[in-house]
């Protein structure tokens, strides 16, 4: 081990990747799209989000090229809706919900618990098949002329103004929907049911937690979305009028019951993220996360308020102002766990060991840009002042912040940490490293001068604007295209690192937590024998004394 | 902005707006809004320059090569209470500002004039009460609080002007308002800034802030002849509105001069004080706004009417006095209170219609 | 079946090669297996209940809107119906029960013959639903192009509905118009109820070629537990539906 990094891996000339592993037991694409294995599960959901990333990624270049220039110049208005609307939908639906859920919850929670697979095996399938259908018909949809609601299918515009896609988009995302919620399902009773014996509550890591807190969300909240999307599609097709006003319906209320869940859904793409902050953060400072039951219960904390907060997407629409009311002091509560999180991620550094290796980077990036996208939200939370901010591009600012500034960050965070593990490779630190600083620095370009343009009042959604908003888009782009740069490396680098990356061994990070008493890539059962947790989490203690006995019977 | 140098502060801003930085601050609500806006910027300034200075500094303090050996900490109690009451501290102060800066934007001052605005696919239809009509452009005097009663023909809009830091959605099937005082004399942009439709981005406008001077004049050059309310007179009268709201004693519908503003006792026991939302739905879904002691026989006019029609209805029955005849011979520039006195449904200017009685059939 | 304790140990570790053939090789335990999935099934029909909601929601709130709209409106539905079903769901989640015991203590006869009578009584449940609904067809009741506010504008015109409420006053047009409204949210709610349904037989008819062949009277109760569990659900919410759609606006 030397003296800069944390890595420890085994001696490469004489180091190989286990034959029999969970990878190499079956062969064959029928034991792929049949497999009841969640590791693999997790992988071709890994593989399918990559898709949609990039499919997301494309149509958000196309939304900051047309935006260089103050005219529609690029493109039609409406192909230029049809692009920020299915950018929305696949980068929501498609990505963040189920990114680290579906790909590291998967992979990784039955081994934190010290189980064999989740507690449904067929159920997981089914989940991912979900996903592949919803996936489908989305990119068919684009294939096919596109849909312009926006994401949020505001009524009556999608109901009885717009001509395109709409039913078989809300179809698509009321598939998705229940891969989520049956992932979620999943993931309860696994953590419920299936703990090895000692594994008590308090003894799992944190990650096991913040994905126990979001699937609470999933499972609760993603069937309100599913009535109401169904309700739009009666709508579009019978035409009743449940939200058309001239036959007794009410906008408003398709706009509460579809808050509802969009608002915990926010929840639902951060928690897992903040929960592989949790383990990074921990492992690379070589030391428990301090206030380990604070963060526990925070993520449980942002689940439950999460429900009581929606209509602040609400505040300018009419409701009444005393509603308003409670809804913003809801929002300033529900606020603060996630203050709490940040500090006692960063008091886990004080006293520390502290490497520098790219998951910790990622961290370090997820924890300033969280913190500015969590106390811009703060902006937006307080009427008064959401009231000039809302629907510009500071709300667009601040949910790309939260969002790519830091759930982003933690999935990319979490996927080089876990690498090793998943692979057996370790990827090349160097480039690794140089890509997490291009993409922190085309972030922050991209998405600041957002701030700006949204105080100055630049309306979302825009095509064209008044010209004096260009210097900052052209910024905007600026960035957007080294963050592209940023994000692209790692699909080369890591796609690169499965042939000849060195071989990681069982525990290259020196990291506490059951994934780690396994080989690199795991069994297929992940364990021959059930453990027995005798120790809390984060035991680096136990961990040297592991390896001292290790190193004696070797020795 | 007490609390700054005048100078500081003006400098700031001016170099701000310059810079496309900052927009300007037309209206009495805006400093007030940055203020607010300032105050919550400061705050996460300080907080972010903490988190980013402990990560820093704990970890050139504590890396590797500095401090080889972790040492186990479980945590900390004052902290956690330190850090969690310390920030929902500051949250709950900027809740409470927000929230009076919140009631103060949504709550119209009394002596408001009201100009009603429709916003639709792809335009926003002003229309003033003295008759003038303005497409994508807002004439307003300066010094004047002026109350926007807003509706959507169609689907949502979003009514918002950076300048004055005001905005509000406009929904179909119900009016909401927003106020405004300007302070400054120009042309600032007015936005849709709710996602609505092919031409989105081209619902932009004007709104121009003119003297009170040139304001009148603007008035007067611009009119359409007929005020709003003598609009809604002739649809009264075409739709056979007459035939039961009049001030004939076997009338069987409710006389409506001087109903703006009362409470009224329906016929299910509620009573309801008597606005705009209150006058449109009553048009419009008249069984469930049946005045006590009167028949639930009002046919519905929704389908027959537009929403600059029922706008219309409203602002007349708004100047409705017991006469039931609006002043023909009312000039529309009247309809501009020259005092604080005017109240929205008397012009202060116009004269009390009592010397012509002009018996309606 | 406590969470905070686990439920594997060291005893089962050992016996792990001798299990039963239904029990998959991720549970430790027979229990475990069936602790787990029964705790699966609950945790759907929680999402279940989520899903409804939204639309009781939408009911509730339109209701309150639209009061005497959705009162007269509720009066075209027969509460003689709608009790003969709920009478046929009940004595279906009775048989239903009786089906689960059978299973628990090995009757295989007792099974097949309970889960089909559970069938018999779901397909009437159906059928008796496909009347109702035939019914608001043939009086223009079906949210659409064909809707008629007839019924509600003149009462006396339609004799069956005005012998049982003399009482009810005609309607004015715009309230009559929002009776449109209450059918959209019957047929939204009791036609996703009657999907429901129609999944659950689908499943029942599974169940009981499977239980010919006796495959839940070896001990391995869990699937037919967990349906039932399902089965039960569907007919609460029936029972919601009941009493907010039939029952609420007699006198």
């Amino acid at each position: 081990m030397s003296a800069g990094t944390i890595v420890s891996l085994p001696d490469q000339s004489t180091a190989r990747i286990p034959k029999m592993n969970f990878l190499t037991r079956e062969n064959g694409l029928l034991s792929w799209l049949l497999t009841g294995d969640h590791k693999r599960i997790a992988t071709l959901y890994l593989i399918s989000i990559t898709f949609f990333f990039f499919i997301g990624g494309a149509l958000a270049g196309l939304i900051r090229l047309e935006l260089l220039t103050p005219q529609t110049s690029l493109m039609a208005a409406d192909t230029y809706n049809k692009v920020f609307t299915m950018h929305g939908i696949i980068m929501i639906f498609f990505f963040l919900v189920p990114s680290v859920p579906a790909t590291l919850g998967n992979f990784l929670i039955p081994m934190m618990i010290g189980a064999k697979d989740l507690a449904l095996p067929k159920v997981n399938l089914l989940s991912w098949y979900l996903y592949i259908i919803g996936g489908a018909m989305g990119v068919y949809v684009m294939a096919t002329g596109g849909v312009d609601t926006g994401w949020t299918f505001t009524t009556p515009l999608s109901t009885h103004y717009v001509n395109t896609h709409v039913i078989s988009t809300a179809l698509a995302a009321f598939i998705a929907g229940f891969s989520s919620v049956f992932t979620g399902l999943n993931f309860i009773v696994t953590i419920h049911k299936m703990r090895c014996p000692g594994m008590t509550w308090f003894r799992l890591p944190l990650f096991v937690w913040a994905n126990y807190a979001a699937s609470i969300l999933m499972v609760l909240g993603t069937p309100v979305l599913a009535i109401t999307l169904v309700l739009i599609i009666l709508e579009r097709t019978v035409g009743i009028g449940v939200f058309d006003p001239a036959k007794g319906g009410d906008p408003l209320l398709f706009q509460h019951l579809f808050w509802f869940y969009s608002h915990p859904a926010v929840y639902i793409m951060i928690l897992p993220g903040m929960g592989v902050i949790s383990e990074v953060v921990s492992t690379f400072s070589r030391k428990r996360v301090f206030g380990y039951t604070a963060v526990a219960f925070s993520s449980v904390a942002i689940a439950v308020f999460g429900f009581f907060v929606w209509a602040h997407h609400m505040f300018i629409m009419g409701i009444s102002n005393y509603a308003a009311l409670i809804f913003s002091l809801l929002t300033m509560l529900v606020a603060v766990p996630s203050a709490i999180k940040i500090f006692n991620w960063t008091f886990t550094l004080y006293k520390g060991s502290i490497t520098f290796e790219t998951p910790m980077l990622y961290a370090f990036g997820f924890m300033g840009l969280f913190t500015i996208g969590g106390l811009t939200g703060v902006f937006l939370g307080t009427t008064g002042t959401d009231i000039h901010l809302t629907e510009t591009y500071f709300i667009v600012a601040h949910f790309h912040f939260v969002m790519v500034g830091g759930m982003l960050m933690a999935f990319l965070s979490g996927m080089h940490f876990w690498w090793p593990k998943w692979t057996g490779r370790m990827y090349p630190e160097k480039i690794s490293q140089f890509a997490a600083v291009v993409t922190f620095i085309g972030f922050n370009f991209t998405f600041f001068p957002q701030f700006i343009l949204g105080m100055l009042g630049m309306p979302r959604r825009y095509a064209a604007y008044p010209p004096e908003f260009q210097a900052l888009n052209v910024f905007s782009t600026a960035g957007a295209s080294i963050l592209g740069v940023g994000y692209l490396l790692p699909i080369l680098y890591l796609t690169w690192s499965l042939k000849y990356g060195a071989v990681a061994g069982n525990n290259p990070w020196q990291a506490t937590g059951l994934e780690w008493q396994t080989q690199s890539p795991p069994l297929t059962e992940n364990f021959l024998e059930i453990p027995v947790m005798d120790h809390e989490a984060y035991d680096y203690e136990w961990l040297e004394k592991q390896q001292e006995k290790e190193v004696a019977s070797v020795g | 902005m007490d609390h700054i140098s005048p100078v500081l502060w003006q400098f700031l801003q001016k170099w701000l707006t310059h810079f496309a930085l900052f927009p300007p601050e037309a209206s009495t609500v805006a400093p007030q809004s940055d203020a607010l806006f300032f105050f919550m910027v400061l705050v996460s300034l300080i907080g972010l320059t903490i988190v980013v200075l402990l990560i820093v500094g704990f970890s050139i303090l504590y890396s590797k090569k500095r401090h080889p050996q972790a040492v186990q900490i479980e945590g900390s109690t004052l902290l956690e209470a330190t850090w969690t009451i310390i920030p929902l501290g500051l949250f709950l102060v900027m809740f409470v500002w927000g929230a009076l800066l919140y009631f103060r934007i949504y709550t119209p001052p009394a002596n408001a004039m009201n100009i009603y605005v429709v916003g639709k696919q792809w335009m926003w239809k002003a229309e003033h009460p003295g008759g003038q009509h303005e497409i994508n452009a807002l004439h307003v005097p300066m010094g004047r609080p002026v109350q926007v009663t807003l509706i959507s023909q169609d689907v949502f809009h979003s009514f918002s002007i950076p300048a004055f830091r005001v905005k509000r959605e406009a929904i179909p099937g119900r009016y909401t308002t927003v106020w405004f005082e300007a302070t400054a004399v120009g042309t600032y942009h007015l936005f849709c800034t709710q996602y609505c439709g092919t031409d989105h981005s081209q619902m932009i406008g004007d709104v121009i802030v003119m003297t009170p001077e040139d304001y009148k004049k603007w008035l007067e050059s611009s009119t359409s002849g007929n005020s709003l309310a003598q609009d809604g007179e002739r649809l009264f009268a075409s739709l056979s509105c007459s035939a039961c709201h009049n001030t004939r004693p076997d009338a069987r519908g409710p006389s409506l001069a001087n109903v703006y503003n009362a409470r009224l006792t329906l016929s299910s026991g509620q009573t309801v004080t008597v606005d705009d939302a209150y006058l449109r739905d009553a048009i419009l879904d008249p069984s469930q706004h049946t005045t006590q002691g009167y028949a639930p026989i009002m046919p519905t006019y929704r389908g027959q009417i537009s929403e600059e029609g029922v706008i219309a209805l409203v602002e007349y029955i708004k100047n409705l006095d017991s006469d039931y005849r609006v002043q023909q011979t009312l000039n529309t520039t009247d309809l501009l209170p020259e005092t604080e006195g005017g109240s929205p449904r008397r012009p202060a200017g116009a004269k009390a219609p009592a010397a012509e009685k002009e018996v309606k059939p | 079946m406590s969470d905070s304790t686990t439920v594997a140990n060291g005893a089962a570790a050992e016996a792990h090669h001798e299990h039963p053939p239904y029990q998959r090789h991720h549970f430790e335990t027979v229990d475990q297996q069936f602790d787990a999935t029964n705790f699966a099934m609950w945790i759907f029909l929680l999402t279940e209940i989520m899903f409804f909601g939204g639309l009781f929601t939408a009911y509730l709130i339109m209701r309150n809107w639209y009061y005497p709209a959705f009162v007269a409106a509720s009066h075209q539905l027969q509460i003689g119906w709608g009790t003969a079903n709920t009478v046929v769901l009940i004595a279906s989640s009775f048989t239903m029960a009786m089906g689960v015991w059978s299973a628990e203590t090995r009757r295989r006869k007792s099974l097949v013959l309970y889960l089909s009578l559970t069938l018999l009584f779901g397909l009437t449940f159906l059928g008796i639903k496909g009347i109702e609904w035939h019914e608001k067809w043939e009086k223009h009741h079906i949210p659409g192009e064909h809707y008629s506010v007839q019924s509600f504008v003149d009462p006396a015109s339609d004799v069956e509905v005005h012998k049982q409420y003399p009482d009810d006053k005609p309607l004015q047009a715009d309230m009559a118009q929002k009776t449109e409204e209450y059918f959209f949210l019957y047929f939204a709610m009791t036609g996703m109820h009657a999907l429901h349904m129609v999944i659950g037989i689908g499943i029942l008819i599974f169940m009981i070629f499977r239980a010919r062949a006796g495959a839940y009277t070896t001990g391995h109760v869990t699937f037919v537990e967990n349906f039932g569990l399902y089965w039960h659900f569907v007919d609460i919410i029936w029972i919601y539906l009941f009493a907010l759609l039939y029952l609420i606006s007699r006198h």
